[in-house]
């Protein structure tokens, strides 16, 4: 504004030109810095990525390197024990697994039922109390849950099976607090889904002479699948990931075993223990760290990705 | 089943109100409908012909706040007796909706699906086509169907929806503007089906389009608003009275459209 | 008319018959979802409950120097400056200098005197504890056990919950041990995440929202992206702060490049750093859904007066956004907050009684505390990793109602 002011003193030719000219270069130029720092912010991210990528690939390079190691040794082997070069990453796969099914098993039902409940059934007030209840569940702290396996699930588990049954640390305790974790982010995915499905489709099938639970199973739960599908691979990402509640209850010590009675530690268990005592860099258990994380890391990717592609495809369905 | 009045009318109302929360969206409906007939509800937007039409079977119960003071009679019983399943009711008394609703189902488990989940014992593959012929939609598709419902265009689907109400047989079906998203060939050949089934089938249907209420149906009901917003029924009788010589000023200002 | 069943004369198949089992199973079912629901809310009370359960309690005490040996009557009637030449003659000079500077000894209350008095000249300690429900419901067990196993133990109900919990640093004994050193620890952590991510955040949601409309092909690797990290569990970000902050940057980390003493590159700094790329994915989806709130009509008012497309978005889309970005941060900051595995892969130290000075110095947070104290196996440390944990949940819960209030406040003014 102050420019065009002062250029309108001067000669009426100049005056478009100048105007134009003036006005635009300054203009252009700091926009063009912003944008141009706005999208260098943006890159930041990829370059968290690239920084995962690279370092994971590069560190698991040199475990790989090691007299002794190989990779099908580490995919197949089922003795972990650095000590003795022993590299099978099979028993911290194995335990990741029973934890995440065991978290599953609690989350699915319970998420998909809380899920149908809240949409299908519940009356505005109700939800309105609910939801924020549940969204706390999903707010606590993960050591926190660790916690919660150790000082309550663990006795209570031990009282019912058994005190020679259920080891102090075992993988059914933190499994199952795990799947409590979890439940709120199956639950309010899956209502999102079921949410998304037309009025209509109830309308007609009500109208048809279902009841409510016929419509909400037969026809909303079905039409709601893929959102709901893709909630439940997120929340296996989340257990497979998930490092707190093992690294507490679950044990500390790599065991073959599929008793979930039993302790036995995980991968995130393992790199939390191993990075958290005072190891030197160069050390076969240090290196190691990274050939479970880069693993880690592209089974959540994986995961993620089928999830997500899953859930665009139901968002395509209804927009 | 004793029916107190000599004649047997497929649907009663004495007084009707209805109510979302504490407004009252119709007032004081009194209404006989002819069995085996077509009735059209005909009145400007928001006078509350959606609101009966879903009264009639109860698609109000799933709208929180909703509720009725009155009667609604079928077959001499009160529909909305607290005794009484809704879920019943609607195995009844079919719906028929303004949009085109097909399940992300297949053709023919959109219409077997309301005749299983009732228990129906017979043969399904029967069921289907009887539905799709008396749905004039056999012909279209007896080759296809397994194809998804969603992929037929919109007059098909609609006529897909006729068809699978039919599947439950119900003695009455309702129709809340059938034709509304449709083009005018879809639509006649709807007022065609209309005319087909009404020789097994009490319909009711709401429409805003004057010269099908006009063309299709034996019966005509008028609604209209009120000062308090309250929709009600000021006009009632066979179509072509209310449509040649209606006994009140503002039927006949709605019909020849300086209405609404 | 009686039998609701039958109301009606014509049947067309026998769907009446087959109504009432459905209508059974469908309540059963809905019972069984309703249920579900509640299982997480019972869940929720439990968790709660059970911590509550363990930061109070019955508790047995004992001395380890006879008390009788220092004074004649009950403590409460020694008068405070016999106290304080207790305090002054069994402390080492250390002790005491330390405890003068924090606070004069003749400043401080006679209760507080009482306190130094007891655990650290008497060393009374605590033997054993109970939970909550059980001091309640059975003490006597616990009394009769104590009573055979310490017969010299005083009992007493305790609030494991003190003021001294939050002023007090790391202790190696439970009831001396408090929580100071991790709450700044926290607090600093989550100042550095946010003074890094903020800006970041914001800046890449208006790129992503604003500047790359015409989907370019840049922003879609940058949204995909996003959407891809959001997903890594937070240990593979520890992971990555390990490899890049702590080590690849360790001249910068530990400050030896700016002229400090830094021993390693386990500082404050490099935690802080790696939280915020842990939370930037989180911050900028939230900043971003803030944005796009923003009606268009806004932005082309703006554009329609002449205004850039940055003036229109400093001077419009921004502040218009701007609740809902801050509640968004807020919600991704709080994440940062309770998250502990990044932080025991970048090195927390679990045993630190110095408070953090600076963003090069070693640091603990009320997180890695929490679990330290867990794995211990003293029922004690359980008992303050409790208390830890409530003011933890406590910080949690008040920020988010915060945002939360503040949300539907500025909504409502809308
Ligand atoms: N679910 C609802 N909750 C509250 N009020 C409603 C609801 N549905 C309809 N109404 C109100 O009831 C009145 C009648 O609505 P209704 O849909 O029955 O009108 P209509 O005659 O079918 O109109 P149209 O011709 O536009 O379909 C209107 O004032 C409307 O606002
Ligand atoms: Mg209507």
């Amino acid at each position: 504004m102050q420019k065009s002011i002062s250029i309108s003193n001067g000669s009426p030719e100049s005056l478009g030109i100048e105007h134009k000219r003036i006005f635009r270069n300054n203009k252009r130029w700091s926009e063009n810095i912003i944008k141009m720092l706005l999208t260098l912010a943006g890159i930041v991210s990829i370059f968290t990525t690239i920084g995962i990528v690279y370092e994971l690939g590069k560190e698991s390079l040199l475990f790989f390197n090691l007299p002794g190691v190989t990779l099908r040794d580490f995919l197949t082997g089922t003795t972990w024990q650095p000590t003795i070069g022993k590299f099978g990453v099979l028993p911290l796969v194995t335990s990741t697994m029973i934890t995440s099914l065991v978290a599953m098993f609690v989350a699915i039902p319970l998420g998909l039922g809380a899920a149908i409940f809240l949409s299908e059934y519940a009356a505005d007030k109700t939800r309105k109390v609910l939801k924020p209840l549940l969204e706390i569940l999903a707010g606590i702290p993960t050591v926190v849950y660790g916690y919660f396996a150790l000082t309550f699930m663990t006795p209570i588990l031990r009282g019912i099976f058994g005190q020679d049954n259920v080891e102090i640390y075992n993988m059914l305790s933190a499994g199952l607090v795990m799947g409590i974790m979890i439940l709120p982010l199956i639950s309010s995915m899956s209502e999102d889904a079921l949410h998304a499905v037309p009025r209509s489709l109830r309308d007609a099938a009500l109208g048809l002479g279902a009841t409510k639970f016929e419509t909400s199973i037969q026809i909303v739960f079905p039409a709601a699948l893929s959102g709901i599908i893709s909630a439940i691979i997120l929340g296996i990402s989340r257990a497979v990931g998930e490092t707190m509640i093992v690294a507490i209850a679950a044990g500390s010590g790599p065991n073959f075993t599929f008793n979930p009675f039993k302790a036995a530690e995980t991968m995130t268990g393992y790199i939390a223990r191993i990075s958290g005592g005072d190891l030197g860099y160069d050390t076969p258990d240090y290196n190691s760290i990274f050939a479970i994380g880069l693993l880690l890391f592209i089974v959540t990717l994986v995961l993620n990705m089928v999830s997500r592609a899953i859930s665009r495809k139901y968002r395509e369905v209804y927009e | 089943m004793t029916n107190q009045t000599s004649k047997q009318w497929a649907i009663e109302t004495q007084d009707l109100d209805i109510f979302y929360g504490d407004f009252r969206a119709v007032k004081n409906v009194t209404l006989k409908i002819e069995p085996k007939k077509i009735t059209s509800i005909i009145g400007p937007s928001g006078c509350g012909k959606s609101t009966v039409l879903r009264s009639f079977n109860r698609m109000n119960d799933f709208i929180p706040g909703a509720h009725v003071k009155g009667e609604v009679l079928f077959q001499g019983q009160n529909i909305y007796d607290p005794r009484i399943d809704p879920v019943q009711v609607r195995q009844r008394i079919g719906m028929v909706f303004q949009k085109p609703n097909p399940f992300p189902k297949s053709i023919y488990e959109n219409i077997a699906w309301g005749a299983k989940i009732n228990g129906y014992k017979e043969s399904l593959n029967d069921l289907v086509e009887e539905c799709l012929v008396k749905s004039a939609l056999w012909d279209e598709v007896k080759d296809q169907l397994q194809k998804p419902a969603l992929s037929l265009s919109g007059g098909q689907q609609q006529r897909l929806c006729i068809a699978r109400a039919l599947a439950v047989k119900p003695e009455i079906i309702l129709m809340d503007e059938p034709c509304s998203a449709l083009d005018p060939i879809a639509t006649l050949k709807i007022e065609d089906l209309m005319r087909e089934l009404s020789n097994q089938y009490t319909i009711i249907i709401v429409t805003h389009n004057m010269q099908q209420a006009g063309r299709a149906s034996d019966f005509t009901a008028y609604f209209t608003m009120d000062t308090d917003r309250a929709g009600s029924m000021i006009e009632y009788g066979v179509t072509s009275q209310v449509f040649t010589n209606p006994t009140n000023k503002s039927t006949e200002d709605y019909i020849s459209g300086r209405f609404g | 008319m009686k039998n609701p069943v039958n109301l009606f004369s014509s049947i067309s198949y026998s769907k009446d018959l087959h109504l009432e089992n459905r209508q059974k199973k469908a309540s059963i079912w809905k019972a069984l979802f309703r249920l579900s629901t509640l299982v997480g809310v019972i869940v929720l009370a439990i968790l709660i409950l059970s911590i509550v359960n363990q930061a109070f309690g019955l508790v047995a005490f004992e001395d380890i120097n006879d008390r009788n040996e220092f004074i004649s009557t009950s403590i409460i009637d020694v008068p405070k400056t016999e106290l304080i030449q207790l305090i002054e003659n069994n402390l080492n000079k250390n002790r005491v200098r330390t405890l003068d500077t924090e606070k004069p000894l003749l400043d401080r209350s006679k209760s507080d005197l009482i306190r130094i008095v007891e655990s650290e000249v008497f060393k009374q300690r605590i033997v054993d504890s109970y939970p909550l429900f059980q001091s309640i419901f059975t003490p006597n067990e616990f009394k009769s056990t104590v009573a055979e196993k310490y017969p010299d133990a005083i009992m007493e109900f305790k609030s494991w919950f003190t003021p001294q919990f939050l002023t007090e640093s790391m202790s190696k004994t439970p009831e001396l041990a408090g929580v100071r050193t991790a709450l700044l620890g926290s607090l600093l952590l989550i100042v550095i995440t946010i003074v890094v991510a903020f800006p970041l955040g914001v800046s890449s949601a208006i790129y992503l929202e604003e500047y790359s409309r015409q989907n370019t092909w840049l922003s879609r690797v940058i949204q995909t992206n996003i959407d891809n990290l959001a997903g890594v569990p937070s240990i593979i970000y520890g992971i990555l702060g390990l490899t890049i902050f702590v080590r690849a940057f360790e001249p910068l980390t530990s400050g030896r490049f700016f002229g400090y003493e830094g021993a390693n590159g386990r500082t404050i700094l490099a935690a802080g750093l790696t939280m915020a790329l842990l939370i930037l994915p989180i911050l900028i989806t939230n900043a971003q859904e803030a944005i796009r709130a923003v009606p268009n009509s806004l932005r082309q008012a703006s554009y329609g007066l002449g205004a850039t497309q940055w003036q229109t978005i400093w001077h419009h889309v921004l502040p218009y956004a701007l609740p809902g970005i801050l509640t968004g941060t807020i919600l991704a900051i709080s994440r940062a907050l309770g998250e502990t595995a990044p932080l025991i892969i970048v090195g927390a130290a679990t045993y630190i009684s110095k408070d953090p000075s600076g963003l090069f110095s070693n640091f603990t947070a009320l997180p890695i505390q929490i679990y330290n104290w867990t794995t211990r196996p003293q029922q004690e440390f359980r008992n303050i990793a409790a208390v830890a944990i409530l003011v933890l949940m406590i910080m949690l819960l008040s920020m988010n109602a915060v945002a939360i209030l503040w949300r539907n406040k500025i909504q409502n003014k809308r």
